[in-house]
């Protein structure tokens, strides 16, 4: 349902992608790893469809629609979900408020009515339990005082709640101590389902030992250097990314 | 970068939406000020000597003073003889008992504001005393509110009737030589409304004013003076929206509350004049004088306003905190955009023991609009143990606008505390991209970070003047906010 063709993009005057290709189907799950600087969150952002990159070439196709003429928000309302590697605050703006708000924009693309206030509760409570949240959480401002830990739990309630089809998670894993992991991660395997698919980009092997992946790609240098199954992250985790250096791929940011 | 701050830009160059006129025939007296204008003003309103002399003392000392220059604004001079003192609807010469002796014209001017009078004041169990240019024409509930003895009529009746409250009270908190603006007021005002609250009254309802301003050149000169007797309590809200027109108007009121013992006065107000155009032509000059005070002990004033409109604000809702364990407070939010500017603030003098202070001002300035805060805290050598915290927050959209924060603060004893804290921040890039990722319209988006920006003057709002004032917000900035 994702196809990424030939894909380059630049973010000002610095091309960072520089041809990716990727499909990804139904139910699937992709880890994209690679070392600083390859290209993970340009790409992430590519898809979401972040302003400050630049599309210079290749194709997006998303169920056979152009996603590069696609507003952010039209692309978040055709399912697809990006939870940040820096959750950004946003004082005075209830929680709970902007979950009510983006899932009745969504719900109202979709033909569907939006959800009232009650029934709305309802349905937060219940993803909040799944994210181990204090419901206190849902009436302080988005990401406001938040630790860290927090602020991913909350990335991940968004999207129980938006319940997307494709979700995209950069470095989720980033700045979690275990036990915030290992809550993350049961989170996310909650909501693997057989039409929704995820990518997951990461530094580490370390967040694959929760959320088990189909494929796992090497991104190095703006380009998919290597794929392959759930082995590779552990070939990673052992030899590093220095293989990748002297097969002279990577070129970006070092 | 620049895709968003293109659409930054689209969302703050909407046109204002309350821009028309209403055509119902105005009693004008001719453009000009004199002695004589002064004169026939009095005659035509049947005013008593002494407000007539009250008038004329304001008069002579206004032509002895200048316009205030240290303001942070910037207009061509105003011809102060070119000005239409004085303009009374016609219908006003019959005296309409009823809303169904009111110009249906005029009705139907609320109508396109969205304030369809008799329904919504039923409805939400509000009083209007609707001002429509200089005259009051409506006044609702009026009968419900003598039963527990509180009087509120236009500023015109309680002259007729309760002479003896305006010459007790009138410029007693703001004197006529105040400032230029206020002495223009006090020689020339046409009308406005008048509030007593008798001791230990709470006033079942919130008490509301529609102002708005319409015939051409007509400056516009308020006068209201809201009393609470001793233990008595009232809310007072202020809302207003205007026709757009090409020439500046000049718009200088003058409010005084008056909080006796234990009394508790909240003054709200939502403005909405007409800003003028993208370029900064036409638009209302706002020059307004504000100012309450707690005259006896544990006496409270709570200003809030929500400053959207007009090309030029400049205004100050001030307490005087006199009486001991007084308490005075200003929430503000105010925002300017295209070529508005505002130069806007609070004055807190404490004079009492123990007397309170919050100051909480919310600037949103976007496009080329030009923003100050300018608030002074004074704290008397008698204010023992005084108290104040200011806190006072600018928020920016695009990068061709301007916000400034003058604080004056003079303490003269060692037992009070003073606060001050202050803040400049951007829309972020960040949170636009977030909420939009997350489904939400690029309009919905700033609406909400606006709003979230506002919450905490926001919350101290009537509720259904909140929920008007975000939409304003929205509108002020975006178009139209579901």
């Amino acid at each position: 349902m994702l196809q990424i063709k030939e894909l380059t993009a630049s973010v000002g005057d610095k091309e960072i992608l520089k041809g990716i290709n990727l499909n990804v189907n139904p139910g699937e799950i992709h880890a994209i790893m690679g070392p600083n600087g390859s290209g993970k969150s340009t790409l992430s952002n590519v898809l979401a469809g972040r302003e400050n990159v630049t599309v210079t070439g290749g194709s997006l196709l998303w169920h056979d629609k152009n996603l590069l003429d696609m507003e952010i928000e039209e692309r978040a309302r055709e399912g697809i979900f990006l939870a940040f590697q820096y959750p950004v605050e946003i004082p005075g703006v209830g929680n709970v408020y902007l979950l009510k708000a983006a899932l009745n924009a969504q719900r109202q693309h979709r033909g569907l009515p939006e959800l009232d206030a009650m029934d709305f509760l309802a349905l937060v409570k219940e993803k909040m339990k799944l994210m181990e949240m204090n419901e206190s959480m849902l009436y302080r401002a988005v990401n406001e005082g938040f630790s860290g830990g927090e602020k991913k739990r909350n990335e991940i309630l968004q999207m129980a709640v938006l319940e997307p089809e494709l979700a995209i998670l950069d470095e989720t894993d980033s700045g979690l101590d275990i036990d915030a992991l290992k809550i993350v991660s049961n989170g996310v395997n909650s909501l693997r389902s057989p039409t929704r698919s995820m990518i997951l980009v990461t530094h580490y092997q370390r967040l694959l030992d929760y959320i088990k992946p189909d494929f796992v790609h090497v991104l190095a240098g703006g380009r998919i250097v290597r794929s392959g199954g759930p082995e590779l992250a552990h070939e990673l985790e052992r030899d590093g990314y220095a293989w990748i250096a002297e097969s002279g791929a990577y070129g970006v940011g070092l | 970068m620049n895709a968003s701050h293109d659409t930054l830009d689209d969302l703050i160059s909407q046109e204002y939406q309350h821009g028309f006129e209403t055509a119902i025939e105005a009693d004008a007296i001719p453009p000009g000020l004199s002695e004589e204008t002064v004169r026939l003003i009095s005659a035509r309103k049947n005013e008593p000597e002494f407000l007539l002399q009250w008038r004329l003392e304001a008069y002579r000392r206004w032509l002895k003073m200048t316009p205030p220059s240290w303001a942070s604004v910037h207009h061509p001079p105003i011809d102060y003889q070119d000005i239409v003192y004085y303009s009374a609807p016609k219908s006003q010469k019959d005296g309409p008992k009823s809303l169904d002796e009111v110009d249906p014209e005029l009705l139907k001017t609320y109508e396109k504001l969205g304030i369809p009078l008799h329904e919504r004041a039923i409805l939400a169990g509000v009083a209007v005393d609707a001002v429509f240019d200089s005259v009051s024409v409506a006044t609702t509930f009026k009968e419900k509110l003598a039963e527990v003895g509180i009087i509120f009529c236009s500023f015109s009746e309680a002259v007729q009737h309760h002479p003896e409250w305006i010459k007790q009270y009138l410029g007693t908190v703001v004197p006529v030589q105040d400032n230029f603006y206020a002495a223009l007021n006090s020689a020339v005002f046409s009308d406005g409304s008048f509030v007593y609250i008798p001791p230990g009254v709470r006033c079942p309802m919130e008490l509301s004013t529609y102002f708005r301003i319409n015939a051409k050149n007509t400056g516009q000169f308020e006068r209201t003076l809201i009393i609470a007797d001793k233990g008595a309590s009232v809310s007072y809200l202020e809302g207003c929206t205007a026709p757009m027109r090409d020439e500046n108007q000049l718009h200088a009121a003058v409010v005084e509350l008056v909080a006796l013992e234990d009394a508790n006065i909240k003054y709200s107000t939502v403005q909405n004049w007409y800003p003028g155009d993208k370029e900064g032509r036409g638009g209302i000059y706002n020059f307004v004088t504000k100012r309450g005070d707690c005259r006896g002990a544990r006496a409270k004033i709570s200003w809030t306003q929500v400053e959207t409109g007009s090309a030029i604000t400049w205004k100050y809702p001030s307490v005087i905190l006199r009486g001991d364990d007084s308490v005075g407070e200003f929430y503000s939010v105010a925002l300017t955009n295209h070529r508005q500017q505002a130069d806007t603030g609070t004055k807190m003098i404490h004079i009492g023991k123990n007397t309170r202070s919050t100051i909480v001002s919310k600037g949103i300035s976007a496009g080329f609009g030009h923003q100050a805060y300018r608030g002074l805290v004074r704290i008397a050598r008698s204010a023992r143990g005084a108290r104040n915290h200011t806190q006072c927050d600018s928020l920016l959209l695009g990068d061709r606008c301007q916000a400034h924060t003058y604080p004056y603060i003079e303490v003269k004893n060692n037992s009070s505390t003073v606060e001050h804290e202050a803040s400049t921040s951007r829309i972020g890039e960040d949170q636009l991209f977030f909420c939009r990722q997350r489904g939400l319209s690029a309009e919905d988006a700033v609406s909400m970070i606006v709003n979230g920006f506002c919450k905490e003057v926001f919350k101290e709002l009537p509720m259904e003047f909140a929920v008007e004032a975000q939409k304003l917000l929205g509108v002020s900035l975006e178009g139209s906010v579901g």
